[in-house]
């Protein structure tokens, strides 16, 4: 009897504690959402409310209109042809390379596999001034090509983690498969790539995450604001020395938000283990 | 005698075949990897003894870049200091937040999954330009934390948390810290692999939940927090958005993080050698730490059988 009563409010102080911390790490994404609606006056007057006095929708209205005769319309449609494109490129060819590096004998695999962990851990820094000299001289530069053709060279992350899936199968599967004819194009097209599903989700979702999130490629290689995505188009937007209508601000703050929490919402589970088995950060 | 030549001539063939399908699934990274990895590292190496603008072809200096940064260049010195405040701060902060939750969010309740869902959404959309925006206004002089402050009588005119060079830099250290949700993820799925049994015997044992956290929790959880700490650290001196949108670097060069100095230099100044040089010595900064890192592990890391993890 006793016993039971010290659990329940355990339980209690458990999940008023969880209530309190967790409103206090959402305090500032609930408060983004509610100065979306606010008016201008309830921007300054009432900062911290969560709340508007009015809800005003025209925050919407006037922030979808962007800037320099351009609207959101096509920063986003920019944004979903890049990211899409991105995640196709990456997801297509790291399933290739992954199944070169799991499931076929070749001379010179290991030290290659090697060289594929060691770029990994290389900061793009040092990458970056040469790609952007190299994507110059080739006329890339105001593009989505330097955003979208490297994707298509596979991504040493998913390499890595469609591989873990991969070796997850059992290689009888290949076996008698090959028995009936199949050559390697054949294995992975038909026992592999059915069973692997769950990691090229994985994949997907990242890399459409990333790219849609990215600020530093289309900052680096995106000048003419018809070619921004919405990231971009969102700091120029905000830039301070410009802003006059804060409130359409938060309001587009927000709907480049809405993407990437509907991904959140709908595929959760693989969200969650990409990052728990893998350490793929999010 | 030919039988074994014809078995030899089979192999071969087999061999020649896998060589050949191997190096063709592969050729994707391959290429890329030569591409987009090796020329550029050789052409940064390279460019890191140049002056070159982008215009006129480079100009041989030889060491002159990396005497530069370490001698003359006292921007430079301020930015290794802010990344490093930056880095021995936030790191830390945000790993104790991440593993604290963790610990709190891996017992069997209700909602926990919900729990951690919701602790997970600051990571998720913590490197977006919405929430630097957002960051900058709830930070501003007539922010949010100004006007709770005034509410409760703390204070009564807003401070400029971003403008004033003792603060700034604890804005982004605070941001990074909100983000602890990735971490937190990688402990909980660690903490779910420590067998129950050991609680129980140490439960038996007549320790409470303090010395089961420091002496069965803590040491099982150390190869998963020697993997959270090189990852966080590694991103940690890359970290760029941050200072770009919220502080520009400014006041007083007090938040101008390494990455963003780099870019500057290069992107804004087209002074591209020094920025190759910059690279150079960020690669180094960051090989020393981790091998450091590494090394340490010995110390304090507890393998229950040793090289599995």
């Amino acid at each position: 009897m006793k016993k039971r009563k010290k659990g329940y409010i355990s339980t209690l102080l458990y999940h008023t504690f969880i209530w309190i911390f967790g409103f206090f790490m959402l305090y500032p994404v609930l408060w983004l959402i509610g100065s979306s609606f606010k008016g201008d006056a309830d921007i300054f007057q009432r900062a911290h409310h969560l709340i508007p006095t009015q809800w005003e929708f025209s925050n919407y209205i006037e922030g979808w209109k962007g800037f320099g005769g351009i609207s959101f319309a096509v920063f986003f449609k920019n944004s979903f042809i890049v990211a899409t494109l991105t995640t196709i490129g990456q997801v297509v060819s790291s399933a290739f390379v992954a199944y070169g590096f799991s499931r076929v004998r070749f001379k010179g695999k290991k030290i290659l596999f090697g060289c594929m962990i060691i770029t990994m851990l290389l900061p793009s820094q040092v990458l970056i001034i040469p790609q952007y000299i190299m994507f110059s001289k080739l006329g890339w530069i105001n593009s989505f090509k330097p955003l979208i053709i490297p994707a298509f060279f596979g991504l040493p992350f998913f390499i890595f983690l469609m591989m873990q899936f991969i070796q997850g199968i059992p290689k009888e599967l290949d076996e008698s498969a090959k028995i009936d004819g199949c050559n390697h194009m054949g294995i992975l097209l038909r026992i592999i790539i059915p069973l692997l599903v769950p990691a090229l989700m994985t994949s997907a979702i990242f890399a459409f995450y990333w790219r849609w999130q990215d600020f530093f490629g289309p900052l680096l290689y995106l000048q003419t604001p018809g070619k921004y995505t919405v990231s971009l188009a969102l700091r120029m937007f905000s830039d301070p020395a410009a802003v006059t209508n804060w409130g359409a601000m938060f309001a587009m703050s927000v709907l480049s938000l809405v993407p990437v929490i509907i991904l959140f919402i709908a595929f959760q589970r693989y969200i969650v283990e990409g990052i728990s088995t893998s350490g793929l950060k999010g | 005698m030919v039988f074994a030549k014809g078995l030899n001539k089979q192999r071969k063939r087999r061999n020649d075949y896998n060589n050949l399908a191997g190096y063709a699934f592969i050729s994707p990274w391959l290429i890329g990897f030569i591409l987009f990895t090796v020329i550029p590292i050789g052409a940064s190496f390279a460019l890191s003894f140049t002056r070159y603008d982008l215009v006129s072809p480079p100009k041989w200096v030889g060491l002159e870049n990396y005497k530069t940064m370490f001698l003359h260049d006292e921007r430079y010195m301020s930015a290794l200091k802010a990344t490093f405040s930056y880095v021995f701060v936030a790191v830390p902060l945000r790993l104790i937040f991440a593993l604290f939750i963790a610990v709190l969010l891996v017992k069997d309740r209700k909602m926990v999954s919900a729990y951690r869902a919701a602790f997970y959404i600051p990571s998720l959309i913590g490197g977006s330009v919405a929430v630097a925006v957002m960051w900058r206004q709830l930070f501003g002089a007539n922010g949010a934390l100004n006007s709770i402050l005034i509410e409760l009588g703390i204070i009564d005119k807003g401070i400029g948390w971003i403008g004033n060079p003792h603060t700034a830099i604890w804005t982004l250290i605070l941001l990074a810290a909100w983000q602890f949700g990735s971490p937190m993820l990688i402990f909980v799925a660690g903490l779910k692999q420590i067998p129950t049994s050991y609680y129980e015997a140490a439960y038996i044992d007549g320790a409470n939940s303090w010395q089961r956290f420091i002496r069965i929790t803590i040491p099982l959880l150390t190869p998963i927090i020697f993997f959270n700490f090189i990852m966080q650290t590694i991103s940690g001196f890359m970290a760029f958005t941050e200072s770009y949108l919220i502080t520009g670097g400014g006041p007083f060069d007090k938040t101008l993080f390494y990455a963003l100095y780099l870019f500057e230099k290069a992107f804004k100044f087209y002074d591209m050698g020094y920025g190759c040089a910059m690279a150079w010595v960020l690669l180094l900064i960051i090989g020393i730490f981790t091998a450091l890192i590494f090394k340490s592990s010995n110390y304090w890391v507890y393998y229950e059988s040793k090289g599995e993890w």
